[in-house]
């Protein structure tokens, strides 16, 4: 499962829609937005996305989990729109039978999306500026 | 042929537009796309070439040829999470 949401991410209802009575693991993994990025303070970020690129490249990022790992569920949620500092930007969240798994699953998936799906923040300063993030990897 | 290009994030703010359109011969490819983009969008150049080109949304090398039904966007370097 993945989506995109302008609304605030229920990370509780993500993590138990993962469980399964097959799966000894769940690992969620939480972004959240960061007050601090070297000495730029960060007030609040917007996100932005291509939307049916970022879903169709979501949908392949769980097909390759699925492939890889013997999966129970795997979650994805990314949110859009304005946030604030701390607030949940996006969760995975995955079960497996074992833990290894499911901390692997999570970071690949949680890797590979922030390096192939077409979204993209702007980080807006304290004195009202804001610049979009295209660092190169 | 005319090709609509989506742009985002700086890529929209530095030109003021959500969409351009570029005038290709039948034939062109990703490579002559991005040429004309250069040439129309001169405050974007350099973000341009760190960007990425998707098509139909795939990412796509310079050689890929172009047809006037395909979905187009540049993708400037992404920083979700």
């Amino acid at each position: 499962m993945f989506r995109l949401t302008r609304d605030a991410i229920d990370f509780h209802a993500l993590t138990e829609s993962v469980r399964s009575p097959h799966c000894g693991a769940v690992v969620l993994f939480l972004g959240t937005v960061r007050d601090l990025t070297g000495e730029q303070v960060t007030v609040f970020l917007d996100y932005e996305a291509y939307g049916p690129m970022a879903e169709k490249k979501l949908a392949e990022i769980e097909a390759a989990v699925r492939k890889r790992w013997p999966i129970g569920e795997v979650a994805m949620v990314h949110r859009l729109g304005r946030l604030d500092v701390g607030d949940v930007s996006v969760a995975v969240a995955v079960s497996t039978p074992h833990r290894g798994q499911a901390f692997d699953a999570a970071r690949y998936a949680i890797d590979t999306l922030k390096e192939l799906v077409p979204i993209w923040k702007k980080e807006n300063a304290p004195n009202g500026s804001g610049e979009w993030v295209h660092q190169s990897k | 042929m005319t090709i609509r290009v989506k742009l985002f994030a700086a890529m929209r703010d530095l030109t003021g537009d959500e969409v351009v359109e570029v005038e290709l011969p039948d034939g062109a490819t990703v490579g002559d796309l991005r040429r004309e983009l250069g040439k129309q969008l001169p405050l974007a150049r350099t973000l341009l070439n760190r960007s990425g080109i998707a098509v139909n949304h795939d990412l796509v090398e310079n050689d890929r040829a172009l047809a006037a039904a395909d979905e187009v966007a540049v993708i400037p370097p992404v920083s979700g999470g």
